[in-house]
């Protein structure tokens, strides 16, 4: 299992991080040399196995269904960087 | 009881008992630790400084002092690791894509903190989003270890990702601080600063409005100079939280007082797997060193297996970037966070701002989240990586089925030199061999500073506990602690004049 420079740039869209083309291959030389490090993972017998899903067998809490917070959008919207009457500001999206 | 005549050189016990005889006023305490923290600026320990409010936190404790009202840790100054929010103050995560970033909110295992009485010195540096072993991926700059080599002036790393609150704990420029645990990341630089370091059971202390890395694996802990300190740090620290649903409803009970007792009679595993090909023979050496003081405690040394060590590291690497692929999303330069400039789109917006943001190994990390959890992937990596983590789980309750605790190593090896280790991550990632286990598993582990190397460098030992069982944990790492009898502080070069 190893990557090349079409998937480094596939998994660089899908991630939202502008990649250089110059540094695509970087990439794939850094991402090649911890993957075949990890490739040892393939030599332990999982047959039968569950993956683990909780470090402590805990049952999933639950809570009554009611409103706990809120009221807050000034303090919502205090570290944006760029807002108009407690709304997030963005480039033009829709045409 | 003598107390040392300085008083940053007080632990956190002795503060504590010297402010509520009425030895000492917090006031005066906090100012000298507030002096001690700028004349050390060269250590690069602290990203934020906050003498004002803990001048003033200081002052409301002395206050309740006087009326009897004092908390369990009233009147003590500590450093927070900048991964905790605290509201009103700066919390960068190590990134600069949280330079600006101000929580409008406490994160709750501090405000714990604050309600026993204990005050805010300042936010400590640390790998950006807690991914690094050396301090080095901080946007900040990295942290200078307070120790240095005999007869060497080279820098060397504190360890990380809690570099900041290792280097602020051995320096004494704070009695105790906190630190966050996903792989090592409390006890690692604990071991090569001198210091102790705790990561409690997954669930033990809360995640909410701790910056997320590895939800699975994150877990809030004590930095600080004996076990003794880190027993009172974390009954504060600990609780049972309705914000973090994987928070576990267990009581809190008195570590402090559960301290006594001794090991006489309990089980001590030795797991054969820590063994490792190419580490220094002294840290072999202080292993066994730490088995027969134990044995001579009165415990009792059994040999256990753990098979799957060997694979945890790869595991982890993983399953953590996994989950940080998927945590730091949130980070779009919309809601909060840096934001690009000169952008046209709202693709393009995202891009460059994470782009920016983030830094080259939290990008790295990224990626390979990304990846394992793309189509097609996810059985041949996740799904089997979380398969062998339940393997290394099973390792651990069979060993604990013969032993109380086991003792292994902290680290491979004493803290390196700045950049020794930058260009392979891989190599970097080796440092934690010894701690990430413990994460995968959930368990508690604790670093105790055992002795040094023949240049004069602290090493560490670990302790690891069944879940939950931290009373036992520092109880074995107080004796070891007791037998060690380290005692070395490193010359203090930093100071300014």
């Amino acid at each position: 299992m190893s990557v090349d420079k079409d998937t480094v740039r596939r998994i660089a869209k899908l991630a939202r991080i502008a990649l250089p083309e110059e540094r695509v291959e970087p990439m794939v030389r850094e991402l090649n040399g911890i993957f075949d490090w990890v490739q040892q993972l393939n030599e332990v017998d999982v047959a039968g196995v569950a993956p683990m899903t909780s470090v402590v067998e805990q049952r999933l809490k639950m809570r009554d269904d009611v409103v706990t917070d809120g009221g807050n959008a000034e303090a919502v919207v205090a570290n944006a960087p760029l807002t108009e009457d407690r709304f997030f500001l963005v480039p033009k999206v829709v045409e | 009881m003598t107390l040392p005549s300085t008083p940053t050189d007080f632990t956190l016990a002795e503060a504590r008992d010297a402010v509520r005889a009425k030895k000492i006023s917090s006031t005066e305490l906090t100012k000298a630790f507030v002096a001690a923290v700028e004349s050390a600026r060269s250590l690069n320990a602290f990203v934020t400084e906050t003498p004002e409010r803990a001048m003033a936190m200081a002052k409301a404790s002395d206050a309740r002092l006087v009326k009897g009202e004092a908390g369990a840790l009233e009147g003590l100054p500590i450093a927070i690791k900048d991964l905790f929010c605290t509201k009103g103050v700066r919390t960068t995560a190590g990134s600069n894509i949280l330079g600006n970033f101000v929580p409008p909110y406490e994160s709750t295992v501090t405000q714990n903190l604050w309600n026993d009485g204990a005050v805010l010195l300042g936010k400590t540096n640390m790998d950006e989003f807690a991914m690094g072993s050396s301090n080095e991926t901080s946007y900040f700059k990295p942290v200078l270890n307070p120790w240095r080599a005999r007869n060497s002036n080279e820098g060397l790393v504190p360890g990380g990702s809690s570099g900041g609150s290792a280097a602020s704990v051995a320096a004494n420029l704070c009695l105790g601080a906190t630190g966050t645990d996903t792989g090592g990341s409390i006890r690692q630089p604990a071991a090569v600063t001198g210091t102790v370091g705790l990561k409690p059971t997954y669930g033990r202390c809360s995640r909410w409005g701790i910056v997320a890395f590895a939800s699975s694996l994150d877990q809030a802990g004590p930095m600080a100079r004996t076990v003794r300190d880190a027993a009172i740090l974390l009954k504060s620290m600990a609780s049972v939280d309705p914000k973090d649903s994987t928070s576990v409803d267990v009581p809190v009970p008195d570590y402090e007082a559960m301290l006594a007792g001794g090991v006489k009679g309990l089980r001590v595993g030795i797991p054969k797997e820590y063994r490792i090909d190419g580490a220094p023979p002294e840290i072999d050496a202080l292993w066994s060193k730490g088995g027969e003081w134990l044995k001579a405690q009165g415990a009792e040394l059994v040999d256990v297996s753990l098979p799957h060590t060997k694979y945890a590291l790869p595991a982890y690497y993983i399953v953590a970037p996994a989950e940080a692929s998927s945590n730091l999303a949130r980070y779009d330069g919309v809601r909060f966070g840096h934001r690009a400039a000169g952008i046209h789109d709202v693709l393009e917006l995202y891009e460059k701002s994470r782009a920016e943001g983030f830094g080259a190994e939290v990008r790295r990390r990224i990626l390979i989240g990304t990846y394992v959890l793309s189509a097609g992937y996810y059985d041949a990596y996740y799904s089997r990586a979380q398969k062998v983590r339940a393997l290394i789980l099973r390792d651990f309750t069979e060993a604990f089925k013969k032993c109380d605790v086991l003792l292994t190593p902290a680290t491979p090896g004493p803290a390196f030199a700045i950049g020794a280790k930058t260009s392979d991550p891989v190599s970097m990632y080796l440092n934690d061999v010894f701690t990430v286990t413990v994460n995968l598993a959930g368990l508690p582990g604790l670093a105790v500073p055992a002795g040094l190397t023949r240049d004069g460098l602290p090493l560490g030992l670990q302790v690891i506990g069944k879940a939950f069982d931290e009373a036992t944990v520092l109880r074995v790492g107080q004796s070891i602690e007791t037998a060690a009898n380290f005692a070395a502080k490193p010359a203090t070069w930093w100071r300014a004049a």
